[in-house]
């Protein structure tokens, strides 16, 4: 989509003194060494993160990890006990929430009751004495951005949830943010729904090319999404990597328990992961083995999840093609032997806060 | 859940024979006073209705003074102070609902200091203010003491419609103008007051009508004139005739009449909002 580059009311400040500018910026948003205590609980503890240009970054964790503190701080709605933000190198620790060229996109949406699609989108604009025709149009060709340009005159309590969601979006997204915040955006949708505007804000985060901080606990909505993926726990950064990297060899066992599909065995003294789609139910492969019994399984289509408790390891699982499963098929109940191949072992970092620091 | 076809139980015979024995406490002496106050001219203060007439009503407006006392300024006076009560209760109870949406030191203070105001017994508050004017040698005046003393009975429930109001305006729609570049100005003029418009009438509404009733407080420090309260409280130690009842079912009416207005203009601004929208649809 075309945006008008003429329009100048987006004011950017000098930077900060003392913050040395480099000509290349490789970075959109750095955190140095934040924190944010409340009261005598640290909900965000010391985490330092560099997200890339133009990249789409999730922040993954289980409620309480700290990740939406992390994004409100980002935003400016809550102050920083310690630590800095840079965002395009620029350090807003203490700036304002407008002057940081951020965008927040609230969890519930957060649209004015009183107001249309089309005034909720122009607000930015109003506020800044842009003209009413001029606000207009051009909130209209941000809804038409979000494919919302025929409910443009609706509003909010007369549109779905989806549908509030794109004007949500054309209205942060108006205010042409160096970087867009997202709070849980997709929490409120129905799943079907919610792969659908996935897709649609990936696409439109491909087509601004600007950096995208997008909350959620839901690990599948990250790995869809991510190009860089942050795994969160108690206030610390587990793990930020690509989504691929964090799959293959997540750093410790909160991070492979958390993203799933993985199994984590203690092998004298030391965690390792292994995928479940590696395992088996065979015997002499040649790998390692462990005998249990089968405690359920779980057909899903192309893949069929055998959960299998055993002595040694506790429960574990294996994912297997339909095809492999149906040629013999095991039943609950029954014993079986748990294979898998050394190869395909993956050693865990014992310490989180030494996989933190890395 | 009652299914179709049963028959009701006892219980509900029982509540309804109450409900209606309450609703026709409630309002059957009222109807009386409407029904009398279209008496015939040579009819009195009781029933049977000698005919029917709007002679009382004439008698009323006519003013030759005969039992209406000095009513007519009283209802002047009275709208003059229900005006400037409507208007104060509005602004206060507004910025006041605004300021402790914060806490602040001494925030827990004000608020009990202005809920106990509530439930002092009125006449010692007015008996209070009275006196303690009359210490500084200041006499008493309906626009100083007067507007004060109805000010301790209107604002605190203006205080708490306002609270309840604020407490249920979603502080993100706050935050997401902050977000989009308001100031401190626009977002209470562009955000917050559109949305809680409907609330403010509502304690505007609240604020005049509860400085029209009001005579405890009012009596000892308004000085002079009378108002509507007091001028009554006085004719109907003495009244004779029905135009006293004249008086009752107008005062109904007008009273009916603030109220209509007002949920009338709050259901426009709701449904202006909805016009705006299908015009531009349209």
């Amino acid at each position: 989509m075309k945006i008008d580059s003429n329009f100048n009311a987006e004011v950017v400040p000098p930077p900060s003194a003392g913050a040395d500018a480099p000509e290349v910026r490789n970075y959109d948003v750095e955190l140095v060494a934040l924190t944010k205590t409340f009261g005598d609980t640290t909900a965000v503890n010391s985490i330092s993160l560099r997200i890339p240009k133009g990249s789409y970054c999730c922040l993954l964790g289980p409620s309480g990890c700290g990740k939406t503190t992390t994004l409100r701080m980002l935003a400016g709605h809550e102050t920083v006990s310690d630590g800095d933000i840079l965002i395009h190198n620029r350090n807003v620790t203490d700036s304002p929430a407008l002057n940081r060229g951020t965008s927040m996109m609230f969890q519930s949406y957060a649209l004015f009751p009183h107001l249309s699609s089309l005034d909720n989108v122009a607000f930015s604009l109003k506020v800044r004495g842009v003209k009413k025709e001029e606000r207009h149009a051009r909130a209209m060709e941000y809804l038409k951005l979000v494919q919302m340009e025929k409910l443009a005159h609706r509003m909010p309590a007369q549109l779905s949830g989806g549908q509030q969601q794109r004007v949500a979006l054309a209205r942060s997204l108006i205010t042409r943010p160096k970087v867009l915040l997202l709070d849980e955006p997709l929490s409120a949708l129905d799943p079907f729904l919610r792969v659908i505007m996935r897709a649609e804000l990936k696409r439109i985060q491909a087509e601004l090319g600007i950096t995208f901080v997008h909350v959620t606990h839901s690990q599948e909505e990250a790995m869809a999404l991510a190009d860089i993926m942050v795994v969160m726990n108690q206030g610390e950064i587990m793990q930020a990597a690509s989504a691929r990297e964090v799959f293959e060899r997540p750093t410790n066992a909160f991070v492979a328990k958390f993203i799933g599909g993985q199994n984590v065995i203690t092998l004298a003294d030391q965690q390792v992961a292994i995928r479940a789609d590696k395992c088996r139910i065979a015997e002499g492969l040649g790998g390692r083995e462990l005998k249990g019994e089968v405690i359920g399984t779980e057909y899903q289509g192309n893949v069929v999840r055998v959960s299998v408790r055993t002595e040694e390891q506790g429960e574990l699982a294996a994912l297997m093609p339909d095809s492999r499963f149906f040629s013999g098929p095991v039943k609950v109940g029954e014993h079986v032997t748990f294979a898998w191949m050394p190869e395909d072992e993956h050693k865990l970092s014992a310490d989180p806060k030494a996989a933190a620091a890395a | 859940m009652r299914d179709a076809g049963m028959p009701r139980p006892a219980s509900y015979y029982f509540l309804s024979f109450v409900f209606t024995l309450f609703v026709l406490f409630l309002y059957g002496p009222m109807i009386c006073v409407y029904i009398l106050s279209f008496q015939g001219p040579t009819g009195g203060m009781s029933f049977p209705m000698q005919g029917w007439s709007l002679h009382w009503f004439t008698v009323l407006f006519d003013g030759n003074g005969r039992g209406v006392g000095d009513i007519h300024n009283a209802f002047w006076r009275s709208m003059r102070m229900c005006a400037i009560m409507a208007v104060a209760t509005m602004l206060i109870a507004t910025a006041a609902g605004m300021s402790f949406r914060r806490r602040y030191p001494g925030s827990n203070f004000v608020f009990y200091s202005a809920i106990v105001s509530m439930i002092l017994p009125g006449l010692f508050v007015g008996f209070g203010i009275a006196l303690t004017f009359n210490i500084f040698g200041l006499k008493s005046d309906w626009w100083h003491s007067g507007l004060g003393a109805q000010l301790t009975w209107s604002l605190p429930f203006g205080l708490l419609i306002m609270f309840i109001v604020l407490g249920r305006f979603n502080p993100s729609y706050e935050e997401a103008a902050t977000d989009l570049g308001a100031n401190s100005r626009q977002r209470f003029l562009y955000i917050i007051l559109p949305i809680i418009l409907p609330g403010i009438i509502g304690i505007t509404t609240a604020g005049f009508t509860s400085s029209y009733q009001e005579a405890a407080r009012t009596s000892l420090n308004v000085g002079t004139g009378n108002t509507m309260p007091m001028e009554l409280t006085a004719l109907l130690g003495m009244a004779t005739t029905p135009v006293m009842f004249a008086i009752g079912t107008l005062t109904t009416l007008f009273m009916f009449t603030l109220v209509i207005v007002t949920l009338v203009v709050v259901a426009r601004i709701a449904k202006q909002r909805q016009l705006r929208l299908t015009r531009q649809s349209a």
